[in-house]
């Protein structure tokens, strides 16, 4: 089990797991289960640049759509065909199995949120 | 008009089935005022288990008037868009509330549960409108039959003469269940409590209803339901709806019944083409256009929004399905264009998924008359991207018997 204290968070329900530069990125279980079940994912290819707090990918569920925000400015060096394949796998596993993409983070890794301020914005749902 | 209903600016309403769906962990949505489970757990295997077996639904939210006594049938065949008071006892109707232009006030079910007793079951949403609707042309046709009946008596109750119905909305004293899916006979049948008094439910045909008892109280049991499978809806006052939720839940469960919520109810419907207000119907499209042109009995003397379909639109935009490869599901509002690549968009998605059984994209959008034929490449702009669509007639999905 993943230990959500040591992710960091977004306000667009995003995880971060740093190692390094090497951000791995998924949904939260809480932006999971709003958008209910997961049906399709689109991601950024590998090699592309992404932008923080700008839209990369889509996240469809049945019911609703929902965009996927890089967290931080890089490069793609990884994306979870896995997901794409099984795009149930975001709900049965956000911060598992069903993570999204890995970013080459260039810069510093800041504005993200820590879980006490994650929890906090989805009223103590998260 | 029950002095019940609640203020536009009521803040949203919950069933009395409320602790139940928290205590299985739903999510709710405000859907028509009230707040609804939309799902349980997965909608997707609420959606299967449906198809493949059977959900139960809290659709609550779901207005409920009756109209009854006086000559309710033939003020209902004024009232509504079809013939009413050619139907036994017995049976139910799929019908709508027309505008006096001809525009769609509301789809609703009419069940006839006596020769002068009738129950409409409208959407939540338009209950009030539904009320008003039957209301006021309650007073104009009473008046009409009463001056027809003879010259008015001048005491007040009388106005309206004898052959008008009473209407009453009685949606916040019952509570409407739906048992869907193919073993929904087996599982009504099998709830504890239930006992069929009326005629059995096997013999219960589609768009028809029978009456029971459970728990010592009246159980309406009708065989309609917006899921495109066999199923039941069961109407029984709020203080019996818990445990009818209960019984029916422990007779599903060896069944493959799950609870269903609001997500569910949603792709079934529109994999079985059925239209939704405020998507496929509104005041502004006309039953024709919907492909309800069947609903109308045109041939009525008269009926509130005959003289406004009487002005045909020429070309006006017509319901059709589409269909697409891949998973990316146009939704509603989503334009639609030719497949030439035009500019001008000829159309817009009023409903459109991810079809679970279907495993492709559906949708339903309006489209001009002459791209309606089934067999027509158009295209769908999901966010930027024209993805090819197919015309296809509707239903997208039908049960096998």
């Amino acid at each position: 089990m993943t230990d959500l204290d040591s992710l960091a968070y977004t306000a667009e329900h995003e995880w971060v797991a740093l190692s390094g530069a090497i951000a791995t990125v998924g949904i939260t279980d809480y932006a999971a289960d709003k958008l209910g079940d997961v049906v399709y994912v689109d991601l950024p290819a590998v090699g592309a640049a992404v932008t923080a707090d700008a839209v990369c990918g889509e996240i469809e569920s049945t019911k609703s759509v929902g965009e996927l925000y890089a967290p931080l400015t890089g490069t793609v060096v990884e994306v979870n065909d896995a997901a794409v394949d099984d795009p149930s796998l975001v709900n049965s596993a956000p911060f598992g199995e069903g993570w999204l993409l890995r970013i080459e983070v260039s810069g510093t890794a800041d504005g993200l949120l820590d879980r006490a301020a994650y929890a906090a914005l989805t009223g103590g749902d998260a | 008009m029950s002095d019940s209903v609640p203020p536009p600016e009521a803040p949203p309403r919950y069933t009395v089935l409320r602790d139940r769906h928290e205590a299985l962990g739903a999510s709710f949505t405000d859907f028509g005022g009230w707040m609804m489970p939309v799902r349980y757990t997965s909608d997707l295997a609420e959606h299967h288990a449906v198809r493949t077996a059977a959900g139960l639904f809290d659709i609550s939210h779901m207005a409920e008037l009756w109209v009854h006594d006086g000559r309710a049938a033939d003020f209902l065949d004024y009232a509504l868009a079809g013939r009413v008071s050619s139907m036994p006892v017995g049976r139910a109707k799929y019908s709508l509330v027309l505008a006096e232009d001809g525009g769609i006030v509301d789809d609703v079910i009419v069940y006839r549960t006596g020769t002068s007793y009738f129950l409409v079951v409208a959407n939540a949403g338009n209950r009030d409108a539904v009320a008003a609707a039957l209301t006021s042309r309650r007073e104009r046709w009473g008046h009409a039959q009463a001056f027809l009946d003879g010259p008015p008596r001048g005491d007040g109750a009388a106005v309206l003469g004898a052959d008008a119905p009473r209407i009453e909305d009685v949606t916040d004293q019952v509570a409407l269940l739906a048992v869907q899916g193919p073993r929904a006979q087996e599982i009504v049948a099998a709830a504890d409590g239930v006992e069929i008094t009326g005629t059995p439910l096997a013999d219960v045909g589609n768009y028809a209803w029978t009456e029971g008892r459970f728990a010592g109280v009246p159980l309406f049991v009708a065989r309609t339901g917006y899921t495109g499978e066999d199923g039941f809806e069961l109407l029984v006052e709020n203080a019996r709806a818990g445990e009818l939720w209960d019984a029916l839940r422990a007779a599903g469960a060896p069944r493959g019944l799950v609870p269903a919520g609001l997500a569910a109810r949603d792709t079934l419907r529109l994999e079985a083409g059925m239209p939704l207000y405020g998507h496929e119907l509104s005041l502004d499209v006309r039953p024709a256009q919907a492909g309800l042109g069947r609903v109308v009995a045109l041939d009525k003397e008269d009926f509130v929004g005959k003289a406004g379909l009487a002005n045909a639109v020429p070309d006006a935009p017509v319901l059709v399905g589409l269909i697409a490869e891949g998973r990316r599901a146009g939704r509603a509002g989503y334009r639609v264009y030719d497949a030439s690549g035009g500019a001008e968009p000829v159309g817009e998605i009023t409903s459109g998924a991810l079809g679970p059984t279907i495993g492709h994209p559906i949708a339903m959008a309006y489209v001009p008359p002459a791209l309606s034929v089934p067999g027509t490449l158009l295209a769908i702009d999901v966010r930027g991207t024209r993805i090819p669509a197919t015309v296809t007639a509707l239903p997208f999905y039908r049960r096998t018997k």
